[in-house]
């Protein structure tokens, strides 16, 4: 696109299907302990990925 | 919905639900910004009318490129979670992490402490046994269903005050992780003091992380965290935090240097970059969470201020990237491609459900920032979960639950922000720390503008 350049691929929407095992670091466990940073979390999930 | 904001030079938009982030020129930031309230027509003449520069082939070409990602849904994607997340609440209560607070006391005396001076509230110093840890072990592997990877942070108070436990327990779940398929990732939290090269080399091994705790300049540092009788500790730990950080990068492991910014460092970018030139490469320097009668607590009016610093942050991030002076800002990760599923987006961090924290006489407690809060004890780890009630309030709080994050652009990223700091400044779980949720978005916006200026710089 000329106008638009999109930073991302992965679309949340997406996953929906394969989502929700669990495996992934809990936030306060990485180097907050006082601020919810959820967002920088890894999957890891295999079939997510 | 959309969250467009311009920042160092980049007009970005973020479509929320799909997570999609765009970088635009001036004309289609203003139109994506009418997009949806005009017909085409409007929008294109408004356009015309406010860029003569530009010609009406462009601006229906990029008016095309806003329809053709709503149509990809990549922009103004519609919410299709809401729905699901109410059976997401239904989900079994399975524990995959635990703050195993090995040690309710401390050797310093942090004036900002959430935890009482590692006292936790109680009346003495109390170390947890090696009994009881074991036991909070066994329920941590017996309460995981099929989670394979199981988190326990060795936290405090001070953990290396019983150090010889966390040992024990290491061992101990090394040689139970083998019998029930599981993978423990160990970590610990500490303030330096004793810390010594036969504590580094344990680590070495057997830590997935470590977190040091240091807030910035020497002189922040020692204001805030003092010893017992008042006497500084900085230069006490910078050498051995240095050479710590240097064996674990060296070994490809992870840690961080983690402080507290409070209203005595407003200018807190300084403390990051002094980190950085102390030669620390991972950094965490949290806003300081504090009654609003604290002297050291920040306010509502110093948020402009605070925002400028992450500002000035990212800018020399910028600068620094690619050179031997990089180094990262945890704040600051945003995984675009690899990051969470939205179940955990919706969910958080799973305090009081995925997420346990168990004090040294077996207490079962939501997360480290509710020990002590005897209302909110769930049980035992010698009688397992005795408030069901409590879990189930804590299992419901996701994004959904709390009116305020239904309409901000950031609840995805901090999924509805830490339940201890709401219920601390509102006395309800499912409302907001307004500061916090503030630095949070500013935060936000600075680490996708800065994964926009690498891209451009080559990353």
């Amino acid at each position: 696109m000329k106008h638009i350049e999109t930073l991302n691929e992965k679309r949340l929407q997406n996953t929906v299907e394969h989502g929700g095992c669990g495996e992934c670091q809990t936030s306060c466990q990485s180097a907050c302990k006082t601020s919810c940073t959820v967002g920088n979390q890894h999957c890891e999930n295999p079939a997510q990925r | 919905m959309i969250h467009q904001y311009k920042n160092n030079g980049y007009d970005i938009v973020l479509d929320v639900n799909s997570g999609a982030i765009h970088i635009v020129d001036d004309p289609t930031y203003d139109m994506i910004g009418e997009y949806e309230q005009k017909s085409k027509e409007e929008v294109i003449s408004d356009i015309a009318r406010k860029y003569p520069q530009e010609t009406e082939e462009d601006i229906r070409e990029a008016y095309d490129e806003i329809t053709q990602l709503k149509d990809q849904k990549a922009l103004f994607t519609p919410d299709p979670y809401q729905d699901r997340v109410i059976d997401y609440t239904r989900r079994p209560t399975v524990v995959k992490a635990m703050c195993l607070n090995v040690a309710h006391a401390c050797n310093l005396s942090c004036e900002y402490c959430f935890a009482d001076e590692g006292l936790y509230f109680g009346k003495k110093a109390e170390l947890m046994s090696f009994e009881t840890g074991k036991a909070a072990l066994d329920f941590l592997i017996s309460h995981s269903g099929q989670r394979r990877n199981l988190e326990v942070d060795f936290f405090g108070g001070e953990p290396t005050l019983n150090f010889d436990v966390v040992k024990q327990l290491v061992a101990y779940g090394r040689q139970r992780e083998k019998e029930a398929g599981k993978h423990f990732r160990f970590t610990f939290t500490t303030n330096g003091i004793l810390l010594n090269d036969e504590i580094m080399e344990f680590a070495n091994q057997e830590m997935d992380n470590v977190v040091m705790s240091i807030d910035g300049r020497k002189e922040i540092h020692d204001r805030m965290r003092p010893f017992h009788n008042g006497d500084p500790t900085w230069d006490i730990i910078v050498p051995k935090y240095q050479k710590f950080a240097a064996m674990r990068e060296a070994l490809g492991k992870q840690y961080y240097v983690r402080g507290t910014y409070t209203r005595y460092n407003l200018d807190f970018a300084k403390d990051i970059l002094a980190l950085a030139d102390l030669g620390f490469r991972q950094i965490s320097i949290e806003p300081v969470v504090a009654p609003r009668e604290a002297p050291y607590s920040l306010r509502t009016e110093d948020i402009p201020v605070l925002c400028e610093q992450y500002d000035i942050l990212s800018r020399e991030m910028i600068k620094r990237h690619g050179t031997p002076e990089e180094f990262n800002f945890f704040h600051f990760m945003i995984d675009l491609e690899g990051g969470p599923c939205v179940y955990k987006r919706l969910s958080g961090c799973g305090s009081g459900t995925e997420y346990v924290s168990v004090t040294p006489d077996g207490s079962i407690y939501p997360c480290h920032q509710f020990v002590g809060k005897t209302d909110f004890c769930i049980g035992d780890v010698y009688n397992g979960i005795s408030r069901d009630d409590i879990v189930t309030e804590f299992k419901g709080c996701n994004v959904y639950s709390r009116p305020k994050c239904r309409e901000c652009f950031a609840r995805f990223y901090c999924s509805g922000g830490c339940s201890a700091n709401a219920y601390n400044f509102t006395g309800n779980l499912r409302d907001v720390y307004e500061i916090g949720c503030a630095l949070e978005k500013k935060r936000i916006e600075c680490a996708i503008m800065l994964k926009a200026a690498y891209r451009e710089k080559g990353e």
